[in-house]
């Protein structure tokens, strides 16, 4: 292979062109909303320069202890997300039993929906009047033990966040051979032993990538201490309040906790880089571990194990379809089924509906566009501009949703520098913008991966047979590209279509999304409208899903 | 037929020169292969010829055609990648036509243009299948009917036998020569394998470090090879320190280290001087009766039967090791520890200066 990573020279041809435009855009989308978050918590037109934001917030408990509990909640989540994932994947690898792909479905779609549609549920089945508490306290009087504030919101973000887990580890076990366990075996190491001696250190790379991807999402979701968290504030909870709070919110001070936010997020992101670096090394394996039978009490355990673990994971889901169906009158549940709740939702909400297929839709247009050309433009035409784009894409890995809504609400309300240029706030463009830019990044890397695989030489062929460059990338480079594309764009898709934190600032009554019209519902306790919509969004998610495994050809995802 | 021409080329990577200063002429219509280790500097050149790699310095044409600064794709050239970069999303039949399609040729035309080249390769029961059907050889083949089907002025083949196993190789180097001379086409073949390019080539240049060491044909670059890189590069040879010293008479002779004298009236002009000699391991010829001839005495060392030849590793009585070959018989009958007597063929021996680097034989 050549160093394809040769720098150019900037040129300005057609691909010059390409990458300026994309510069430029990120340079208006991302650098300037961000850029001018980071002003805002650094100066004020009272103060000039200061750094009082900063030590407001670390100097009074009030504000510091929200960080305190986010680092408490998101641990706590992490570590039973691990001991979760790792058993089911370590069952599902180890040993037969029926229904797996089933089983694997339905993980893949608790791992899909909104965390915080989640906790709303779980506090109908087990808050204060939650069905399975007043039956345990009317059959048994037995007191279930409080869910809301840190037990809560633990239970929604491991039940959340253990599929993810078992994905990372359930593709790790596939590379470590048969014959690795055999051998442990051979020197007398069995069960248990062979799993922490043998098993968990070649898992180690594959735990620890996904215990940090799980940590930031715990500690970035707003959605779900919000509603479950009740006394208990996390870290997103303050800045979504202290933003939007209706006496004055303070955008200086929100800003300064947004810098806060993505300087924690940015660590987090480095550790993973030296993480992964250090721990990384290859498996191949020629023969993947085999299931084994398993026969009496054993057999039972591992049936109750992993069809326990996978419906405790999908059951507040089932939950709120069941209480879709049922008759409601504000939060409380009647007795009888009807369609009520769907006739209602549909009559009330049912542009969210419509912006949920709609705003995604553009969105991944936007970005099957941009990573396309970016990805082209990073890998084979390297050169000052290009490599700039390079890394401006990955910002959003490290700028929280709440946080990049905060910075495209106030730099976007009196347009551009208050400019009126670009006054995009409250429009749909703002959404479709917001979305696009948090889920590019992880498109481009699978667009560099799938362009990775194409040899140059196929390029050149192309070339050499008379095509010009542009017919090139067009009819070969980007065919070539496309089935990877388009399945990492739906699940762009899916992500999008539950997305919450950035929504909830942007939206208006014209662009909510079904997320936005759940999460607006619950608090204002229309309970029936609210589970009619998340069984509206399962839906989506589930078809998506179908259509995912039909393009990909696997039933399998790789996050 | 197209002529090409290559005149003071210069290629230069970050810095660091990769090919300093390259001439060759290519016949019309003549095999041409680039032979050299790897990282030599061929495939550079090659890409150089296509348009893929920039050209530092020097002069490409083909014919009276300066293309230096032409875009690859207006050179008009057929290219075979090692790695066959057969388009995978396209069927075989589609792979062949892309060419065409680029030329706006008459939609009949390209049909029957690209059914044409694939009865060639023998690949037309496989035209609607899709790459990912057809194995490496089946895969080389298409893209050589693709690279064919536009009717190119040069065709250029970089290792394109180096991913298929031994036996699918032979077979396509046979299938390629046969094409290659069917068509006529202008061809520079690139290869790290001498054995494949003495069995394809009608001219080879040998290439070091950037520098064409010999341009010739296979016999001429086995028998009189200009350096002593090249001799040891095509096929096997030992190279032996010798004398060169006239005796009374002022015939040249060969001292070597062993004692041995060998004759040589060729280089009677020279004056003495040391060299190096390089004698292919079948120009040792074994002698059982010494009485006729000059001989010298030899220890077996190690000895493998090879079927049509037995190779022996021998030691001179100066401990130096030299490889012999003989035809092999029935009743051979020698182990380790024999001693035998050889004599050489000194016609075909060559005889460089002390530095290696000029055949002494050739000078006139
Ligand atoms: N794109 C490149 N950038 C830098 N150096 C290169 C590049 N391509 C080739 N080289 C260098 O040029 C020399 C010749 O390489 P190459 O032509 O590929 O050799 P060959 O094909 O004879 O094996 C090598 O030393 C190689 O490292
Ligand atoms: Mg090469």
């Amino acid at each position: 292979m050549k160093n394809t990573k040769k720098v150019n020279r900037f040129r300005l041809d057609i691909w010059g062109i390409a990458g300026l435009v994309i510069l430029i855009t990120y340079l208006l989308f991302l650098v300037y909303p961000v850029g001018n978050i980071l002003k805002q918590s650094f100066y004020t037109s009272e103060l000039g320069f200061s750094i009082e934001n900063f030590s407001k917030f670390f100097s009074m408990s009030y504000y510091s202890d929200t960080l305190f509990n986010s680092f408490k909640v998101s641990i706590t989540a992490t570590f039973f997300a691990l001991i979760i994932g790792i058993l089911l994947a370590y069952l599902f690898a180890m040993f037969d039993f029926k229904g797996k792909k089933f089983l694997r479905i339905l993980i893949i779609i608790a791992s899909m929906s909104a965390p915080f549609i989640g906790a709303y549920s779980w506090i109908l089945l087990l808050g204060r009047s939650g069905v399975i508490t007043s039956f345990l306290s009317r059959i048994f009087g037995f007191q279930m033990p409080d869910i809301y504030g840190f037990s809560g919101i633990v239970l929604v973000f491991t039940l959340q966040l253990f599929p993810l887990i078992f994905l990372y580890i359930n593709g790790a076990f596939k590379s470590i051979d048969q014959s690795i366990l055999e051998a442990a075996e051979g020197m007398g190491v069995t069960g248990i032993r062979r799993f922490f001696k043998v098993v968990l250190p070649l898992l180690m790379p594959t735990v620890l990538a996904g215990a940090l991807l799980v940590f930031m999402r715990a500690f970035s979701d707003f959605g779900t201490p919000m509603l479950i968290g009740e006394g208990y504030r996390t870290f997103p909870v303050l800045i979504y309040t202290e933003f939007i709070s209706e006496v004055g919110g303070d955008a200086a001070f929100a800003s300064a906790l947004a810098v806060i936010a993505i300087v924690i997020a940015l660590s987090i992101f480095m550790l993973q880089q030296v993480v992964s670096l250090r721990f990384a090394f290859s498996m191949n394996a020629l023969h993947p571990v085999g299931t084994k039978k398993v026969t009496g009490i054993k057999k039972v355990l591992v049936y109750v194990a992993s069809y326990g673990i996978v419906f405790t994971a999908v059951l507040p889901q089932l939950y709120l379809v069941y209480t879709s169906f049922q008759n409601t009158s504000g939060m409380v549940f009647q007795s009888g089924y009807s369609l009520d709740s769907y006739l209602e939702a549909f009559s009330r909400m049912g542009n969210s509906i419509f912006n949920t297929i709609r705003i995604p839709f553009f969105a991944i247009i936007l970005v099957i566009l941009f990573a396309v050309f970016i990805s082209y433009l990073a890998v084979r035409r390297r050169n000052a501009v290009t490599s700039t784009i390079d890394s401006l894409s990955m910002i959003p890995y490290i700028v929280p949703g709440t946080v990049l809504g905060i910075a495209y609400l106030t730099s976007y309300n009196t347009g551009i520098g208050g400019s009126g240029i670009l006054s995009i706030t409250g429009t749909t463009m703002i959404l479709v913008i917001s979305f696009a830019v948090r889920r590019l990044p992880y498109t481009i890397r699978s667009s560099v991966a799938s362009l990775h695989q194409i040899s140059p030489s196929i390029e050149e062929a192309a070339q050499s047979l008379g095509s010009s460059k542009l017919n090139t990338f067009f009819r070969i480079t980007v065919p070539m590209m496309m089935p990877g594309i388009i399945a990492g764009a739906i699940l762009s898709w899916i992500t999008m279509i539950s997305e919450l934190s950035t929504s909830i600032l942007l939206y208006t009554v014209n662009t909510r999304t079904v997320t936005v019209a759940i999460y607006t519902e619950v608090i204002r306790g229309n309970y029936g409208i609210a589970a009619a919509l998340s069984t509206i969004l399962m839906i989506f998610t589930v078809l998506s899903l179908l259509l995912f495994m039909k393009v990909s050809g696997k039933d399998e995802i790789s996050l | 037929m197209t002529l090409i021409k290559i005149e003071h080329a210069k290629k230069v990577f970050d810095h660091t020169v990769v090919i300093p200063d390259l001439n060759i002429t290519i016949k019309e219509g003549a095999l041409f292969t680039l032979l050299g280790p790897s990282g030599c500097g061929k495939t550079t050149l090659l890409r150089m010829i296509a348009g893929f790699n920039s050209i530092e310095g020097g002069d490409f044409y083909f014919n009276e055609k300066r293309i230096n600064d032409q875009e690859p794709s207006r050179r008009n050239i057929g290219m075979v990648f090692q790695n066959y970069a057969i388009f995978p999303h396209l069927t075989v039949r589609e792979n062949v036509e892309f060419g065409l399609k680029q030329r706006k040729l008459d939609k009949k035309i390209i049909r029957e243009r690209a059914e044409k080249y694939l009865k060639l390769i023998q690949m037309e029961k496989f035209m609607d299948r899709k790459p990912e059907q057809l194995s490496g050889g089946q895969q080389q083949r298409v893209a050589l009917a693709r690279a064919l089907a536009i009717n190119p002025e040069v065709l250029l083949m970089d290792e394109p036998l180096s991913n298929l196993d031994a036996k699918l190789r032979i077979d396509m180097r046979k299938a390629i020569r046969e094409i290659q001379r069917e068509v006529g086409i202008t061809t520079v073949y690139v290869t790290h394998d001498q054995e494949e390019a003495m069995a394809i080539s009608d001219q080879i240049a040998v290439m070091k470090d950037g520098i064409v060491q010999q341009v010739g044909s296979p016999k001429s670059l086995y028998h009189r090879p200009s350096n002593e890189f090249v001799a040891s590069f095509i096929g096997r040879t030992n190279m032996l320190n010798a004398e060169l010293k006239h005796n009374e008479e002022g015939i040249a002779e060969l001292h070597l280290q062993n004692g041995f004298t060998i004759p040589y009236p060729k280089l009677n002009h020279l004056d003495d001087q040391q060299v190096r000699i390089s004698i292919r391991p079948e120009d040792f010829i074994r002698v059982e009766d010494t009485t006729s001839v000059d001989t010298f005495k030899v220890r077996i060392e190690d000895s493998v039967y090879l079927g049509l030849n037995t190779e022996y590793v021998v030691s001179l009585t100066d401990k130096h090791h030299i490889q012999v070959t003989e035809e092999s018989s029935f009743d051979e009958d020698l182990n380790v520890g024999d001693r035998v007597h050889l004599t050489i063929n000194t016609n075909k021996i060559n005889v460089y200066c002390a530095d290696g680097l000029t055949n002494l034989s050739e000078v006139k």
